[in-house]
């Protein structure tokens, strides 16, 4: 910190969130309030801070009172924080020096039913908001060069799609593939809804563009054994036929996709007689299906308690695959069993339709009462008709899900990336950031996300590509600048325990040459765990140290330094 | 020519258009943005949540909102339509219609004196889903993008009359112009289109009067539904039936309607069953004593935690579901909608009487899709969605001009998220030169 003592000027700006806030308190008069706090010269109340009005009433603010401490006490850091931040930056307001008070999530969304003590509660919020921002510090953001190369993982539709679009922006791309061949699941489609078309020929013409592209180097019968680094420079180790290939990438696609389900012990499933969708591909393909009585049953091994998704690509594919059926013969009779048809949309609800005009028969049936694969019938209880049907058949074909990978988890570690309770990945936010991770500079598309069909594997595969884009089309980026530090006046303090590099769950920090403690400031996510932990408290995090911390306490208990 | 004198042109400044917009415009690549409401967000900014996350969605979307309309790459024209398109990929030349705002955009301080002493009162505001009354001078919500007031040409006495002035007197930043006319801007040098005109609602009332709509004060549309349990709607989000006020016990919520039927549209909206769940989940929030019933044909939750949801509603938000077809609303001497159904699962006929009806009503492409499909010169298709083939989802019949989200085919915000993600991508290539 500078010896001159600037003074500290507050403001404060209590947001309504429409009536998500003040349908329960009076942001008025806790704005008001708020003046009587130690170095708060400017408070205001806004029906919505981060409306374009509101920001422009923190400007005026800030412009107007020489504020240099901005606190806006409303909904969550986690999605208004940046935008508040990027705001004063703008008035030349340095943007460690916002301080973001959560009375929405935290306060009137939980306690809607104590309005009373919520308002108290708000002011005891924004009282300990203002202490910290008392001691506050400016921070700087770390610029980091990046590498304009890219690496996607997986060369099913997704993968191939996400990597020639990265190929066709001009980024050197290399596209990593664990089978011998790429193009994943269209190796062993029949034919693809809702064109009826020949797998074989997407399959040809991604082919052709992928070996026709210069930028795109593909490594079949390899993987990625290792993944060290951060956003814009990550090391990576490929290995293909025990040869190790390194190289510097700026960006990494996920596009593993998902692995069929077997329904060993489901309705008598043997792969002969009764067999999966995808095992009927196959013999659709060599041409070898010779049953006139087909009885397919959907939501085989999902949508029940211990797979409670649905895989929304299996009702498409029954519908595809009884239609070429009939059409190969048309006096095959097809029935399938549904619980609830999934074909939403324009073409897909056309093709449940052209299905029912083939001839393809539907009957429902309840999880309650499943249906039962006898010897050479299948039992199904109506309950329209409030008895059971008995189907004859010489071929059962069970619609079963497609189930995250295996290894999901390996590749999850090694991009200290999240799954989900199935084990598919897990993206930063569902409904607004789809493609991207939490962790920077890494992307995901296609079924390794959930499952999907091919024609939404090709549109994801291009919007992964989007994303990565944004970030290595520049030749340098910015990283969190509140991260942890060992500043050199407790560099005596290190007793070289090395409890912050065991307990660090990003890798960031290790032992230089001389024996010394080095935190990787790109790679630290500010979380504070090395800091919790340090034996002698010679770690800082930077924007949450222990002076501005336990000046938060004392003002809770209404006690404000130097006053 | 460098990238930094190509630019892309996006049509629609809803969920999808914005993504587009941010995506390009991070990449580098300028970007203009062209939406013909008076502000940007479309759809997703008149929810009150959003399924499955129940994330408050103005609040996820606001952030976006100012970072489109302060992004350095991003240039933005409100209240304007594309005219007039020539030239072909790699080399547009677009001509945009502006209309007045009558309002100054750089001058407007959002104040809002000059809505508080306008005469005329009473204008319908299109984002309440005419629900909600205004001036005729006005904005179309608090949060709106960009910040700034507009006249409703058709209700506004000075310009029809040549009276009043009274919001030009007021306005202390100066920011009213009635003098101001219709604009034609001309942006060359466009190397790629992306068509992201989203969604409309069929809610023409002679077909859904069948349902009691436009007849039964208690029967309304789920995008009204959706205005009324919105914490900043009409009825600031605590529901209560329209004809008396009352807080509802029962609602039910009819879906497919006039969708998949041969009646109306033959296709699936794709989005009904999870919004529904959404909204009878809202509902209960404020209203702990609250029975939903969901009249449906096929539950379609397929995506990314959808199942969950649903069971969520089962479980915790009182709702059921009734696997049935629909024949009838009457009502009864209360205003009380009663529904006259067949039970599917039993094969019963059945009647239900409930406080209010809720009607899931068909997604149809955006008004006048058919007049800027002609000016693009590209094909739609049979239900004048955007022509798109399903190996290249993007893509629309002509070169350079791609397509993302509603505009193609009824689909949920993350699939319009990554579809528009895609879009920017397939432009971006034009502009690189792959």
């Amino acid at each position: 910190m500078s010896e001159e003592e600037e003074e500290i000027r507050i403001g404060v700006f209590v947001c309504h969130c429409g009536s998500n806030i003040g349908g329960y308190i009076d942001c008025k008069s806790i704005a008001e309030w708020a003046k009587s706090l130690p170095h708060v010269v400017f408070t205001q109340d806004n029906l919505y801070t981060c409306s374009e009005t509101g920001l422009a009433q923190i400007k005026k603010g800030v412009n107007e009172n020489n504020l240099n401490r901005v606190i806006v006490a409303s909904c969550t850091p986690r999605t208004h924080e940046p935008l508040f931040r990027s705001c004063i930056q703008e008035e030349g307001v340095n943007p460690y020096l916002f301080n973001f008070v959560n009375i929405r999530d935290q306060n009137t969304w939980v306690h809607q039913k104590e309005p009373e003590k919520a308002f108290e509660k708000a002011k005891e919020l924004i009282a300990m908001g203002v202490a910290k921002a008392a001691k506050l510090e400016p921070l700087e953001k770390i610029i980091v060069d990046t590498t304009p190369t890219a690496l996607v993982i997986g060369a099913g539709v997704a993968g191939i799609t996400a990597a020639l679009s990265m190929a066709n922006q001009g980024f050197e791309t290399h596209l990593v593939e664990k089978e011998a061949e790429i193009g994943g699941k269209l190796n062993i489609l029949d034919k693809l809804y809702p064109t009826n078309q020949d797998a074989s020929e997407l399959l040809k013409s991604l082919k052709k563009r992928v070996n026709d592209n210069t930028n795109l180097t593909v490594y079949t019968s390899a993987s990625v054994k290792s993944i060290e680094g951060f956003i814009g420079n990550f090391e990576i180790e490929i290995e293909q036929n025990g040869n190790v290939k390194e190289l510097t990438i700026g960006v990494i696609i996920v596009a593993v996709g998902a692995s069929l389900f077997t329904p060993t012990g489901l309705f008598n499933y043997d792969g002969q007689k009764r067999i999966t969708q995808a095992e009927l591909e196959t013999l659709l393909k060599n041409n070898q299906v010779e049953s006139s009585n087909v009885v397919m049953i959907q939501c085989v091994g999902s949508r029940i308690e211990e797979r409670k998704y649905c895989s929304s690509v299996c009702c498409m594919v029954a519908l595809k695959n009884a239609l070429e059926i009939k059409e190969r013969n048309p006096k095959a009779n097809v029935t399938i069993l549904f619980r609830d048809l999934y074909t939403p949309g324009t073409y897909y609800e056309d093709y449940y339709r052209r299905a029912r005009e083939a001839g393809v028969i539907f009957i429902e049936y309840a999880p309650e009462k499943m249906p039962i694969v006898e010897d050479n019938q299948v039992r199904v209880h109506n309950e329209y008709l409030g008895q059971d049907i008995l189907i004859p058949y010489d071929l059962v074909v069970l619609s079963t899900p497609l189930v995250s990978n295996e290894d999901n988890k390996d590749i999850a570690q090694m991009l200290k990336v999240p799954l989900e309770e199935n084990g598919f990945f897990l993206e930063a936010h569902v409904k607004l950031r789809p493609m991207d991770f939490a962790t920077d500079g890494v992307y995901i598309c296609g079924s390794a996300k959930w499952p999907v069909d091919i024609t939404e594997s090709i549109a994801q595969g291009y919007a992964a590509a989007s994303r990565a884009s944004t970030i290595i089309s520049h030749s340098t980026l910015e990283v969190e600048g509140a991260t942890s530090s060992l500043p050199e006046y407790n560099r005596n303090l290190c007793t070289g325990c090395e409890v912050c590099i065991t307990v660090c769950p990003y890798k960031a920090i290790s032992k230089d040459e001389n024996d010394e403690i080095l935190i990787q400031q790109v790679l630290c996510k500010g979380c504070g765990v090395c800091g919790a932990t340090c034996t002698n408290h010679a770690i800082v995090i930077r924007h949450f140290t222990d002076d501005q911390i336990l000046s938060e306490i004392l003002a809770f208990g209404g006690q404000y330094d130097g006053v | 020519m460098g990238e930094n004198s190509k630019s892309v042109l996006i049509i629609g400044a809803g969920i999808a258009g914005i993504q587009a917009a941010l995506d390009l415009g991070d990449m580098g690549i300028k970007v203009y943005l062209i939406e013909k409401n008076p502000c940007i967000g479309g759809r997703m900014s008149q929810l009150d949540k959003t399924f499955p996350t129940l994330d408050c969605s103005i609040c996820i979307l606001a952030p976006k909102l100012s970072e489109c309309y302060r992004h350095p790459n991003i240039t933005l024209y409100t209240l304007s339509e594309v005219q007039k398109v020539e030239g072909k990929i790699g080399n547009f030349t677009v001509e945009v219609l502006k209309h007045a705002r009558y309002v100054k955009e750089d001058a407007c301080t959002n104040c809002g004196d000059c809505a508080a002493i306008c005469p005329v009162r009473g204008v319908k505001n299109y984002f309440d889903a005419d629900l909600k009354t205004q001036a005729a001078i006005f904005i179309p919500f608090p949060a709106a993008v960009p910040p700034v007031y507009m006249i409703d040409k058709d209700a506004c006495v000075n310009l029809n009359y040549g009276i009043c002035g009274l919001c030009a007197q007021n306005c202390g930043a100066e920011a009213i112009d009635l003098t101001q006319k219709d604009s034609v801007l001309t942006i060359d040098n466009v190397s790629a289109i992306i068509v992201a005109t989203g969604l409309d609602l069929d809610e023409n009332i002679a077909p859904l009067s069948h349902y009691g709509y436009g007849i039964y004060q208690n029967v309304v549309t789920a995008m009204e539904f959706e205005r009324l349990i919105c914490a900043s709607g009409p009825q600031a989000g605590h529901l209560k039936r329209i004809s008396d006020g009352v807080d509802p016990k029962k609602i039910a919520f009819l879906q497919c309607i006039d969708s998949r039927t041969q009646r109306a549209q033959k296709y699936c909206s794709a989005i009904c069953c999870m919004y529904t769940t959404k909204e009878a989940m809202v509902a209960f929030e404020h209203n702990d004593e609250l029975e939903s019933y969901v009249f449906y044909i096929d539950m379609r939750a397929g995506g990314k935690g959808f199942q969950n949801f649903l069971g969520r509603g089962k479980d915790e938000y009182n709702i059921k579901y009734i696997k049935s077809k629909i024949a009838k609303v009457n009502v009864d001497e209360n205003e009380s909608p009663i529904i006259v159904y067949e039970d599917l699962d039993s094969g019963e006929i059945k009647q239900m009487t409930v406080d209010i009806v809720v009607l899931a009503t068909c997604i149809i492409p955006t008004l006048g899709l058919d007049k800027l499909a002609n000016i693009l010169d590209i094909e739609l298709n049979e239900y004048r969605y955007v022509k798109t083939d399903p190996f290249f989802p993007v893509e629309t019949s002509k070169e350079g001009i791609f397509t993302c989200g509603c505009a193609r085919e009824p689909m949920d915000i993350p699939r319009s998220v990554a579809e528009a993600s895609g879009a920017a991508a397939r432009a971006a290539e034009v502009i690189r030169g792959g």
